[in-house]
């Protein structure tokens, strides 16, 4: 069968468009199915981040005791969006902000796995963001706390502690 | 009534300016990925949730703060047919996923096109900032900036221990996608260019064709963009894709040096060779167009041919795109006719300039 868009090559891309129950076929060579920006299936287009990412979804599961964690994950649903973590395995993409909160046990391997980190360090909004500014602030007066010790300048040493115990008060505080 | 300024010409005004090492980098771009609190992600979202996403965020570019970053329009996917958006996809002013997928979605343009803000794509927002030339940092400023103007107008979903977060696993943390497309012929030619790529690989970025399909790369166009958004402050992740791209501009350029010292001869006749195809042929498909004009671009970059300017070359990438041609012979061609509109725009745009 030759390509129904040019006529010339050989069809080598057979597929079936169901638009609103209307079926139509199509009957493509590679290099018109490409110029039309047909998906090809099988082909890099189709193979999206998500599938390759339920993957390393599924190796969790399976690397567990199998039966174990898959009643677990079929079972683990989050309250807000109603997404189930085996409904999260397939798509890979989370339904809303809360499947962090509920799927948080899961997510360290794949965090690992994908980034190699598990925690934020960058950018923070300075709305509702504000207690983890503070935070970060106090980790960096402890480093510089250890310096100045490690230098004998007490003084200054005496003024960062200071610091950190105010800022910690007003974390607790809030 | 939407506008339709956007999807007339080809090449956007921002890539007229002149960037850093524009011979090898052609563009820098900076994607920044957020959503609101409390409202599921597009994927769940129902009608009413987004359009309720879309009134929240698009009443944000009237304000006085973004519009002392320029001016905006927005464009709604509904209201545009598909031939405008796929010459938006052509010009990277959208994502593919927001032409096909997101009924109510939407972008916002500033005047240059230099920077492109996404409503209701796989986030509730994603904002993406484009420089010419070699301008990684410059477009990082410029997106934190809109991002900030963004932030003091609504919530935005973030966890103290994960950062933004976002739709899909890959993004969450600083939700910065960072890339620039370079033009990489000689390490093409010299077969270098699998070594490179998989090394960097190996350092957390990705690298993928442009107007191309898996490893293959039409043009020798290729992207570069970081993959890890969680556990690096986003001046780490610019400054790791910075000195990486910086590395493979030296490698890149020692390879244009080694052919020119090497084969100077058989160089400059395949770039005439293609300068006198692109000028006299009366049939091109896009893969060969892709070829030729990166053939053509390296022999100007080179001083071989004085050919036309770099910001022709840039509108003939995306003048020869299928959708864009559609637009500019209007009928909906079939392949054929398309490859002699295609040789034709060429043969045309190259006598002018």
């Amino acid at each position: 069968m030759l390509c129904q868009e040019c006529g010339k090559r050989p069809a080598t891309l057979h597929f079936t468009k169901i638009v609103n129950g209307e079926k139509t076929e199509f009957h493509f060579c590679e290099s018109c199915a490409r110029e039309k920006g047909e998906m090809i299936p099988g082909t890099s287009g189709g193979f999206s981040i998500h599938s390759l990412l339920s993957g390393l979804l599924d190796i969790e599961t399976m690397g567990k005791n199998a039966t174990g964690a898959t009643k677990a994950s079929q079972t683990l649903r989050c309250e807000e969006c109603g997404m189930t973590y085996s409904q999260f395995s397939k798509i890979g993409r989370f339904g809303c902000s809360s499947c962090y909160k509920y799927f948080d046990d899961r997510l360290d391997p794949l965090f690992k796995r994908v980034h190699g980190s598990l925690v934020h360090v960058g950018k923070v909004p300075k709305r509702g963001g504000g207690r983890i500014q503070v935070k970060r602030k106090i980790d960096d007066l402890k480093q510089e706390l250890q310096q100045r010790i490690q230098q004998e300048e007490f003084e200054e040493a005496a003024e960062l502690r200071d610091q950190i115990r105010n800022l910690e008060k007003e974390i607790s505080g809030q | 009534m939407p506008n339709l300024r956007f999807t007339e010409k080809a090449l956007s005004d921002w890539m007229r300016g002149q960037g850093n090492d524009s011979d090898i980098v052609i563009s820098s771009r900076v994607r920044v990925a957020r959503n609101l609190q409390h409202l599921p992600f597009p994927l769940l979202a129902n009608p009413e949730q987004l359009e309720e996403v879309l009134e929240r965020l698009t009443d944000i570019p009237n304000q006085e703060e973004l519009q002392s970053l320029g001016t905006f329009y927005m464009i709604k996917m509904n209201e545009i047919d598909s031939l405008d958006k796929k010459v938006l996809v052509e010009k990277h002013l959208i994502s593919p996923n927001l032409a096909s997928e997101s009924p109510n979605g939407a972008v916002i343009l500033n005047e240059d096109e230099s920077v492109s803000i996404m409503i209701n794509e796989e986030d509730h927002l994603r904002i993406q900032c484009l420089y010419p030339g070699f301008q990684v940092r410059d477009a990082w400023d410029r997106a934190t900036s809109i991002d900030d103007v963004f932030e003091n107008h609504v919530d935005y979903a973030f966890d103290d221990r994960r950062g933004y977060l976002t739709s899909c696993p890959t993004n969450v943390g600083t939700g910065l996608r960072a890339s620039v497309m370079m033009h990489l012929p000689a390490l093409v030619m010299t077969q270098q260019i699998n070594r490179i790529l998989s090394a960097v690989s190996q350092v957390g970025l990705t690298v993928r064709g442009i107007y191309g399909e898996g490893s293959e790369a039409l043009g020798n166009l290729f992207q570069i963009s970081n993959q890890i958004t969680l556990g690096q402050t986003e001046n780490e992740i610019i400054d790791n894709l910075h000195s990486v791209v910086l590395q493979m501009i030296e490698h890149e350029k020692n390879a244009r040096q080694h052919l020119l010292d090497e084969s100077r001869v058989r160089m400059t006749d395949r770039v005439k060779r293609s300068y006198g195809i692109l000028s006299y042929a009366e049939v091109m498909d896009s893969k060969e167009a892709a070829q030729r004009l990166s053939d053509l671009r390296l022999g100007i970059d080179l001083g071989i041919i004085e050919g036309p300017s770099i910001a022709v070359m840039n509108e003939l990438n995306v003048m020869t795109q299928p959708g864009f041609l559609q637009k500019t012979y209007g009928h909906d061609s079939n392949v054929e006719d398309r490859d002699m509109c295609r040789a034709k725009l060429i043969r045309e745009t190259l006598a002018i300039s």
